[in-house]
C-alpha cells in the first residue's frame, strides 16, 4: 500500500515558522529570562541568595501562604456558588439558555479593574468596609464565570441517554446525580478550579483597591519589587509562583483543559 | 377490568409536542414471553412509544400496564424495565463490570451476589474476561453486548430495545441478530424491540407491529404482514412489491392493468376501487406470450444472485418488478400470470383528497391555508363550512412557485403512476397521482384547477 | 416549583453580578465627583469625556488603548490563521509540540507573562513604549487565533482543497478561493476575541508600557485609583465600553444561531 503524504495542503506547513520564531522569541526566551535572574545577583553572577532571601524573609513567605489560602478559598466559593449554576443552566428549564449563559459570561468581557472598581462601589454604595470579606467578594465576583462555563460545557455535552440509562436501571434522581452526573462533569470541575485558583493566586491590583493596599498578595511582592528595580528577586518569587502553578496544574489530567475550554 | 394475560398493554395512548401529533391513540397487547417489534421508518412514534413505555415521556393521554399494573405516572426508575439504549449509553466513567453492577448495587445486593450475577450475564454474552476493561476500548460489538449484560442482568420482566444494532455494520449485526434470538429463547423473558429495518423485524419476532404517522398499520406475525399487508403502505415497507390501483368488481373478481383477475378476496362490496399487491416472486413468467394472462416487454434484467430480478412493461404501460429463477433477454416479450391466491386486495385509505374549507363566495373556497377558486356553488351560503374534494390526478405539481406550496414527503409507486404524500406548509398532507418524477424531500409548488375542486355542503 | 427556586438562585446571582456596573451606570449620569452621591440627572459627564480632544488625557488614552487592541488583534490573525494552516499540515508529533508551546501565553498567569516580557525588554536594552505594549500583546493574543481557526481546518470537508485542484485551481489559488472563505468565521471570532483581550489587558501592559507617558485605559485607571480618586469621566465611559460589548455579544450569538439554523 502506498503511504499518503500527511501534509494535506502540501508545502504550507512551513507557514509555522513565523510563528515557531516569534513563540521562541517572545514566549520561550522570556521565561528563560526569568530562571536565569532568578539564580543570579544583581551583576550577574551565579547565586541562590534570591532564594535565600525569599525563605528568611517572614513576611514574603507569609504573603506567599496567605495568598494560595485566598486563593484556595475563592476557589471553593466558586465551585460551591457555580456548580449549581452550571447544573441548572444545563438542565434547560429556561426558555433560552444561551441567553442566561451569556449573561453570565458577559461580565468576563468587561475590564478586570473596571469590574473591581465597580465592587469597591458597591461596597461603598452599601457602606460595607473594604478589607479581607471585599477581597473574597471581589475575586469570585471577577472569577465566577471561569468556573461555571466549563462545568456547563460540560454538562451540557453529557449524553442526556447516560442519565436515562442509569433511571432505568433503578437510579432515583438522588442517585443519578451522585452516581452519574457529579462523576462524569469532573474534567469541567477540575479545569473551572484551576481556571479560578491560577488567577487568584497571582492577582494583585484586585486586592490592592479592595483592601484599600492594607493586603499584601504574591502578586502585589513580584510587581513591588520589578517596579522598585528588585529585578532578580521579583524573578525568583515569580519562578516561585510558576512553580506553585505548575504543581497545581497536575491535579488536573490532559483531557480537562480540552473540554472545558474557554473558546 | 385488567387481562393478565398481557404483560404489556397499551391503552389509548396519545402523546403530541404543542400541536404536534406523536401518537394517534396507540393500543398495543404484549403476550408474556414474546418478541415484538415495533417496525416503522424514521419519524412514524416508534420510539417515542418505546420511551412513553420505558418512562422517559410523559403521555399526553392514555394509560400503560405492564405486569397487570398501571404504570403511566411512575417514574422509570420503578419501573420493571431495562432499556438498550440506541447508541448504547454505557457509562464512560465506569468499567464494563461497574457498568453492569449498576442496577445491582443501587438494589444494595451482597456483593457475592453481584458477582455472581455479573458473571453469568457476562458468559451469556460471550464477554467473559472483559470486567475491568475500560468501555472506550471495546468495539461496537463488544459495547452492545455490555449494554444489552447491563439490562438484563436486572432480570427485568420486559426488556426494550432502541434499534440497538443500527450502529453496527451488516456483517456484525448479522450475527449479533442472531445472538439476540438466542438470548430471547434463553432468558424467556419479553423484548419489544423497535427497528427501521424490515428485513431484521422478520428475522427476529414473534409479531410484528408496523407504525406509520404515529398510528399502527398493523399488527401481526412476520408471515401476516409480508402475505397479507393490510394496507399499501405495509406492503410498500415490507418487502419488494408491486402495488397497483383496482376495482374489485365483484366478489373473487378483481381488475387491474386493464385485465380482470380471479381471486379469493370477497366482501369489498361491487365496483370498488381497491390497492392489488402483487409479489415480485408470485408472478410467473412465460417465455411464450400467449401464455400468460398479461403480456409484456422486458425492460431489465438484473442478477441478485439466487434469482434474476426483471422489470417488465406490460402493453398497457404497467411495469411489474418479477424475480424469476431463469434468465431473460432484454426486449424479449413473455407472458405473465399470477395465482388466484397470490393477488392480495387491500382496502383504500382514500380514494380522494377530502378537506375541511369555508366558502368566500359562490366562485371562492378556503381550504389548506388559501383561498382558491372554483366552479359556481349554488345552495351554499358564503362564510359556510363545507367539504371539499380533490382527485389525487387532479392536483398539479409544479418546479416552482404554485398556490401553495409543499415537500414531499413520502412516494408509492404504483406500476403505471407516482402517488405522493405532499405536506403542505398548512401541515395537512395533499395526495397526488402523478406520472412525473419527484424525490423525497423536494419543495413543490401545488397548484388546482378550479373545475377539479368539487365543494360539497356538510 | 422545583425550577422556580432554580430560576431564582440564577437571577438572584446574575442580580449580584451585575449590580456593580448597575450601579455605574446609574451614577454616571449625576455630575457628583464622588462616587454614591447624586446631585441630581445631569449628562455632563459624557460630554465631558468626549470634549478637549487631544487635551483631555482620557480621550488620548482612549485613542492609544483602541491603536494598540486594532494593531495587535490585526498582526495576530494574519500570524496566527498562517500559523494555524501550517500547524493543520505537520505530521502529528511536530503539531503536538507546537500545539503545546502555543498553549503556554494562554496557560501563563498573565503576571509571568507580564515579568518574563519585561525582563526580555530590559535585557535586550529596548525601551519601553508603544511597540514593546504591542508586541506582548501579540505574544498572548496569536494563540486565541490558532485556537479559533484551528477547529473550522479540522471541520472543513478535507477533499474540498483536492476537489480545487482538480478542477484547475493552484495550490495558492484553492488556499485564497477554498480554505480561506471556510476559516474566515475563525478569523474574525479570533479577531474579536483577541481585540477585547488586548483592550482589556492590563497586567501585562503595565510591566511592558515604560514610563514615557504612555497609558492605555486600564493603567491609566489603575494610577487614577491608587490615587485615591476615580476620575469621574470613567462611569460613562465605563457604560459605554458596557453597552457596546452587550451589543456586540448578541450580534455574534444571533449570528452564531442564524448560521446554526442554515446548517439544518
Amino acid at each position: 500500500m502506498k503511504k499518503r503524504q500527511f501534509g494535506r495542503f502540501g508545502v504550507q506547513k512551513n507557514w509555522t515558522i513565523p510563528y515557531a520564531v516569534f513563540l521562541l522569541v517572545f514566549v520561550i526566551t522570556p521565561l528563560i529570562l526569568i530562571a536565569i535572574y532568578a539564580f543570579t545577583d544583581a551583576d550577574g553572577q551565579f547565586s541562590l541568595a534570591n532564594f535565600q532571601k525569599f525563605i528568611h524573609h517572614g513576611e514574603t513567605v507569609n504573603t506567599f501562604v496567605y495568598s494560595i489560602g485566598i486563593a484556595l478559598i475563592t476557589t471553593l466559593v466558586c465551585l460551591i456558588i457555580g456548580y449549581p449554576v452550571a447544573w441548572i443552566l444545563s438542565q434547560n428549564i429556561f426558555s433560552s439558555t444561551s441567553v442566561i449563559v451569556m449573561l453570565f459570561i458577559l461580565p468576563m468581557w468587561i475590564n478586570t479593574l473596571i469590574r473591581t472598581l465597580a465592587t469597591v462601589a458597591l461596597f461603598d454604595f452599601l457602606q460595607l468596609p473594604l478589607g479581607e470579606g471585599a477581597l473574597i467578594f471581589g475575586l469570585v465576583y471577577n472569577f465566577l464565570p471561569f468556573m461555571i462555563y466549563p462545568i456547563y460545557n460540560v454538562l451540557n455535552k453529557t449524553d442526556h441517554s447516560l442519565t436515562e440509562a442509569a433511571q432505568d436501571l433503578g437510579a432515583c434522581p438522588l442517585k443519578v446525580f451522585t452516581r452519574v452526573t457529579l462523576p462524569l462533569s469532573m474534567p469541567g470541575v477540575t479545569s473551572g478550579i484551576l481556571m479560578v485558583f491560577m488567577p487568584t493566586v497571582s492577582t494583585f491590583a484586585i486586592a490592592e483597591l479592595l483592601t484599600l493596599n492594607n493586603i499584601k498578595l504574591l502578586g502585589t511582592t513580584v510587581q513591588e519589587n520589578i517596579n522598585n528595580g528588585m529585578w532578580n528577586y521579583g524573578a525568583a518569587i515569580s519562578l516561585v509562583m510558576l512553580l506553585l502553578i505548575g504543581v497545581s496544574s497536575l491535579f488536573t489530567d490532559d483531557k480537562s483543559g480540552e473540554e472545558g475550554g474557554l473558546l | 377490568m385488567q387481562d393478565f394475560n398481557y404483560i404489556i398493554d397499551v391503552r389509548n395512548i396519545h402523546k403530541s409536542y404543542k400541536d404536534k401529533v406523536v401518537l394517534d391513540n396507540i393500543n398495543l397487547s404484549v403476550k408474556k414471553g414474546e418478541f415484538v417489534t415495533i417496525l416503522g421508518p424514521s419519524g412514524c412514534g416508534k420510539t417515542t412509544l418505546l420511551r412513553l413505555i420505558a418512562g422517559f415521556l410523559p403521555a399526553t393521554s392514555g394509560q400503560i400496564f405492564i405486569g397487570g399494573k398501571e404504570i403511566t405516572g411512575i417514574p422509570p426508575y420503578k419501573r420493571p424495565v431495562n432499556t438498550v439504549f440506541q447508541k448504547y449509553a454505557l457509562f464512560p466513567h465506569l468499567n464494563v463490570y461497574d457498568n453492569i453492577a449498576f442496577g445491582l448495587k443501587l438494589k444494595k445486593l451482597p456483593r457475592k451476589e453481584i458477582d455472581r450475577k455479573v458473571a453469568r450475564v457476562l458468559k451469556m454474552v460471550s464477554m467473559t474476561d472483559y470486567e475491568y476493561r475500560s468501555v472506550d476500548s471495546l468495539s461496537g460489538g463488544q459495547q452492545q453486548r455490555v449494554a444489552i449484560a447491563r439490562a438484563i442482568v436486572n432480570e427485568p420482566e420486559v426488556l426494550l430495545l432502541d434499534e440497538p444494532l443500527s450502529a453496527l455494520d451488516l456483517k456484525m449485526r448479522q450475527d449479533m441478530q442472531m445472538e439476540l434470538k438466542e438470548l430471547h429463547k434463553n432468558l424467556k423473558i419479553t423484548f419489544l424491540y423497535v427497528t427501521h429495518d424490515q428485513e431484521e423485524a422478520l428475522t427476529l419476532s414473534d409479531t410484528v407491529v408496523v407504525m406509520s404517522e404515529g398510528v399502527i398499520q398493523q399488527t401481526g406475525t412476520p408471515m401476516d404482514v409480508y402475505n397479507e399487508p393490510a394496507n399499501s403502505f405495509v406492503a410498500d415497507f415490507i418487502g419488494a412489491s408491486n402495488i397497483l390501483n383496482a376495482e374489485m368488481i365483484e366478489d373473487e373478481l378483481v381488475r387491474f392493468a386493464n385485465h380482470d383477475f380471479k381471486c379469493v378476496d370477497k366482501g369489498f362490496g361491487e365496483h370498488t376501487p381497491v390497492d392489488v399487491v402483487l409479489r415480485p416472486e408470485d408472478i410467473v413468467v412465460f417465455e411464450n406470450p400467449s401464455n400468460g394472462m398479461l403480456c409484456g416487454k422486458i425492460q431489465s434484467v438484473v442478477f441478485k444472485g439466487v434469482h434474476y430480478e426483471l422489470t417488465v412493461l406490460t402493453e398497457d404501460g404497467y411495469e411489474l418488478l418479477v424475480h424469476d429463477y431463469n434468465c431473460f433477454n432484454v426486449g424479449a416479450t413473455v407472458g405473465l400470470a399470477v395465482k388466484p391466491f397470490d393477488i392480495h386486495v387491500m382496502k383504500k385509505e382514500r380514494v380522494c383528497n377530502t378537506f375541511e374549507g369555508k366558502l368566500i363566495d359562490s366562485s371562492h373556497v378556503e381550504f389548506l391555508g388559501h383561498e382558491f377558486e372554483c366552479k359556481e356553488v349554488e345552495g351554499i351560503e358564503a362564510g359556510e363550512r363545507v367539504k371539499v374534494e380533490v382527485d389525487f390526478g387532479d392536483v398539479e405539481l409544479l418546479d416552482n412557485e404554485g398556490m401553495i406550496e409543499g415537500e414531499v414527503k413520502y412516494i408509492l409507486y404504483k406500476c403505471d403512476r407516482y402517488h405522493l404524500t405532499v405536506l403542505t406548509d398548512w401541515d395537512e398532507n395533499i395526495y397526488v397521482d402523478t406520472q412525473d418524477v419527484w424525490d423525497d424531500g423536494d419543495k413543490v409548488g401545488i397548484s388546482i384547477m378550479p373545475e377539479h375542486i368539487r365543494v360539497i355542503h356538510l | 416549583m422545583k425550577h422556580l427556586f432554580a430560576k431564582l438562585y440564577v437571577w438572584l446571582l446574575l442580580a449580584i453580578l451585575y449590580a456593580p456596573i448597575l450601579i455605574i451606570i446609574i451614577f454616571s449620569f449625576t455630575e457628583a465627583r464622588v462616587l454614591g452621591n447624586w446631585t441630581g440627572f445631569s449628562t455632563k459627564l459624557y460630554q465631558s469625556l468626549f470634549s478637549g480632544g487631544v487635551n483631555n488625557s482620557l480621550f488620548v488614552t482612549l485613542l492609544n488603548t483602541f491603536a494598540i487592541a486594532f494593531i495587535a488583534a490585526s498582526a495576530s490573525a494574519v500570524l496566527g490563521s498562517l500559523a494555524a494552516i501550517g500547524i493543520f499540515n505537520l505530521r502529528r508529533k511536530t503539531r503536538n509540540t507546537v500545539l503545546f508551546l502555543n498553549n503556554i501565553p494562554i496557560l501563563n498567569p498573565e503576571i509571568i507573562t507580564g515579568v518574563s516580557l519585561f525582563l526580555l525588554f530590559v535585557s535586550l536594552g529596548i525601551s519601553q513604549g508603544f511597540m514593546t505594549v504591542v508586541l506582548a500583546h501579540i505574544s498572548f493574543c496569536v494563540p486565541y487565533v490558532v485556537l479559533s481557526v484551528l477547529p473550522r481546518l479540522k471541520q472543513m470537508n478535507p477533499s474540498l482543497y483536492e476537489a480545487a485542484l482538480d478542477l484547475g485551481a493552484t495550490p495558492m489559488q484553492a488556499l485564497r478561493k477554498v480554505i480561506f472563505p471556510e476559516i474566515k468565521p475563525g478569523i474574525i471570532s479570533g479577531f474579536i476575541l483577541t481585540f477585547t483581550l488586548s483592550f482589556d489587558d492590563f497586567v501585562v501592559s503595565l510591566f511592558t508600557i515604560g514610563n514615557e507617558g504612555l497609558q492605555t485605559l486600564s493603567t491609566y485607571i489603575y494610577a487614577d485609583a491608587r490615587k485615591g480618586g476615580l476620575t469621574p469621566e470613567l462611569r460613562p465611559l465605563t457604560s459605554l465600553i458596557f453597552i457596546v460589548v452587550l451589543v456586540l455579544l448578541f450580534i455574534v450569538n444571533q449570528r452564531a444561531k442564524k448560521s446554526a439554523v442554515h446548517e439544518k
